[in-house]
């Protein structure tokens, strides 16, 4: 059984992970508008408009995916990604979510510390791919915290539930982060001090996935 | 937005059927995935020559596809890098055996997708070099930017190593040669207004009516400062400054100058810009023996110009002046 006796998860069940996949395409149409504003002050005005064509793809993928393996699921949502999206985000998101998916290879559900180290090695992918540390105003500014917090959370001994709520909140705090920040990595990095005072687009997709997946299973919890 | 387009998603699609439908006799357009490769490939023995990049740079790179120049070209959707899958196919569907020059402009969604596709063909057992275009003087090349940004210069190298592809020099031998023009070569590039983005459907950026942008990326992205509109002498020594000073060109150096649109400048303005850049390099002793006038990487709608000097050779010289018959660049054949 995936609930624990206490109630919240113990393991968050297969069609929760498609649930959790469906309400990130959403999301990410959503704010479709809102990322590529952020991209446009910053970088080429498309974050928005590319994540929505490539998690549109991944849906369209999501019936003809065999159920009970999430790792093959995050696996086909990382393919979709890199062969639809171009630009940076294809590369990096397809990345963490092939990684992912290679984490959590054969997994009929997900627990905590398979999300835990799911989120590690998709972490240390889009790291390898995009070669950029923390500070550089990417991404990895908001994954790297919230990997931190969900391990820390879990180390603690929180429930599931919590530590994915503590796991997006370092998430947004880091993303929150990235406006002060000179970018080094990326098309932002060639306004120099002119990207300063700009919330990064990429972090915030990436807040935006671990917000999701918090509010797609922590409120989900039996 | 006002465009001549029918709907946003259906730009790059439509534009691909509109140059198959042009240009049967030197292309073939493959869509899903999308990628343009001349109408002979694969040329056996002959080492192939694949680019690409976000669509918007108009004739850039689907126009440079042809005897001469680029065996294939991928283009991503407006402003945005292809995918591993297209440059993979194009790749695939190009080489003739002897392996496959990948040129890459100096974008991170560009090389980062290049690497993957790069990765792939060399899992199938094909050949490939990849070359990276980084010439734009605007941007500091250090350990805090991604480098700088890969332009004109590009539509001089897919030239120079496309001719040397085309005499049967090897693989290596071409790659080199692309390198040696990415070294020679400099940029920069400035506009007067905004480009709009399809999808976005709003101009990229405000500018004001009596300013210009300098520095400027061929996507709209700033470039070192914003001010007032100054006489077209004051503006190109500006920039020619910061080219001819980047190498740096010397007194007696004979260059190629490239003026190039970015979309929105009539060709009667560039002929404006370069009778000032000829008199800019001959007030410095630096000798034009070739040129290029004329809007062959845009940046969509974009009023403004870029220029580019590549310091020739002897051997540079001759690879220039080689037959080139594609949609976009044409002479010799």
């Amino acid at each position: 059984m995936p609930a624990s006796e206490e109630g919240g998860w113990v393991s968050v069940p297969y069609d929760q992970v498609v649930q959790f996949v469906r309400a990130f395409a959403k999301v990410v149409t959503e704010n479709r508008e809102y990322l590529t504003d952020l991209d446009s002050a910053i970088g080429d005005a498309d974050h928005g408009i590319n994540m929505e064509r490539g998690m549109s793809a991944a849906l369209s993928k999501l019936d003809g995916v065999p159920e009970g393996d999430v790792g093959n699921l995050f696996k086909t949502v990382g393919m979709t990604l890199v062969s639809t999206v171009g630009g940076a985000g294809g590369p990096l998101y397809g990345t963490l979510f092939i990684q992912m998916g290679m984490a959590v290879a054969g997994k009929p559900e997900l627990s905590s510390q398979d999300w835990a180290e799911a989120l590690t090695k998709g972490l240390q992918g889009v790291v390898m791919r995009g070669k950029a540390e923390p500070g550089d105003k990417t991404m990895v500014d908001a994954l790297t915290p919230a990997r931190d917090a969900l391990k820390e959370a879990l180390d603690e001994g929180a429930s599931f539930g919590d530590a994915l709520r503590r796991s997006a909140a370092a998430a947004e705090e880091g993303m929150k982060q990235t406006i002060p920040l000179v970018a080094r990595k990326g098309r932002a990095s060639y306004l120099g001090e002119r990207s300063a005072g700009h919330q990064d687009p990429g972090a915030t997709s990436s807040y935006l996935l671990l917000k999701t997946a918090a509010g797609t299973w922590a409120d989900a919890e039996p | 937005m006002k465009k001549l387009i029918n709907k946003p998603e259906d730009v790059v699609t439509e534009a691909l059927q509109g140059i198959a439908a042009a240009h049967p006799d030197l292309v073939r357009v493959h869509t899903n995935p999308n990628f343009i490769v001349r109408a002979d490939a694969p040329v056996q023995g002959k080492a192939a020559l694949v680019s690409g990049g976000g669509s918007g740079h108009e004739p850039m790179h689907g126009g440079f596809v042809g005897m001469g120049m680029l065996d294939a070209a991928c283009p991503g959707e407006v402003f945005t890098s292809p995918t591993p899958d297209q440059m993979l196919e194009a790749t695939k569907a190009v080489n003739g055996g002897a392996g496959v020059v990948h040129i890459v402009k100096n974008y991170t969604g560009d090389v980062m997708n290049f690497d993957m596709a790069a990765e792939m063909a060399r899992g199938e057992g094909i050949e490939v070099e990849s070359v990276l275009v980084d010439d734009d003087v605007a941007v500091q090349d250090s350990l805090y930017t991604a480098g700088r940004r890969g332009v004109g210069t590009t539509v001089l190298m897919e030239k120079i190593a496309g001719a040397a592809a085309e005499e049967r020099r090897a693989l290596k031998e071409v790659a080199e040669i692309a390198r040696h023009v990415n070294a020679n070569g400099r940029s920069m590039g400035m506009a007067l207004t905004s480009c709009t983005v399809p999808a976005a459907g709003k101009p990229t950026f405000e500018i004001g009516e009596d300013e210009m942008e300098i520095g400027i990326g061929i996507h709209g992205e700033p470039g070192r400062t914003r001010m007032k509109l100054k006489p077209v002498g004051e503006i190109v020594e500006m920039m020619a400054v910061a080219v001819v000073e980047d190498i740096p060109y010397n007194k007696g150096d004979e260059v190629l100058a490239f003026v190039n649109g970015m979309g929105g400048t009539p060709l009667i303005e560039l002929y404006v810009v370069y009778n000032e850049v000829n008199k800019f390099l001959e007030g410095r002793g630096i000798k034009i023996t070739r040129n290029l006038v004329g809007s062959y990487i845009t940046s969509l709608e974009m009023a403004g110009f870029s220029i580019t000097l590549l310091k020739l050779d002897d051997e540079l010289t001759k690879l220039w002046d080689a037959p080139v018959k594609t949609p976009g660049l044409r002479w010799g054949a």
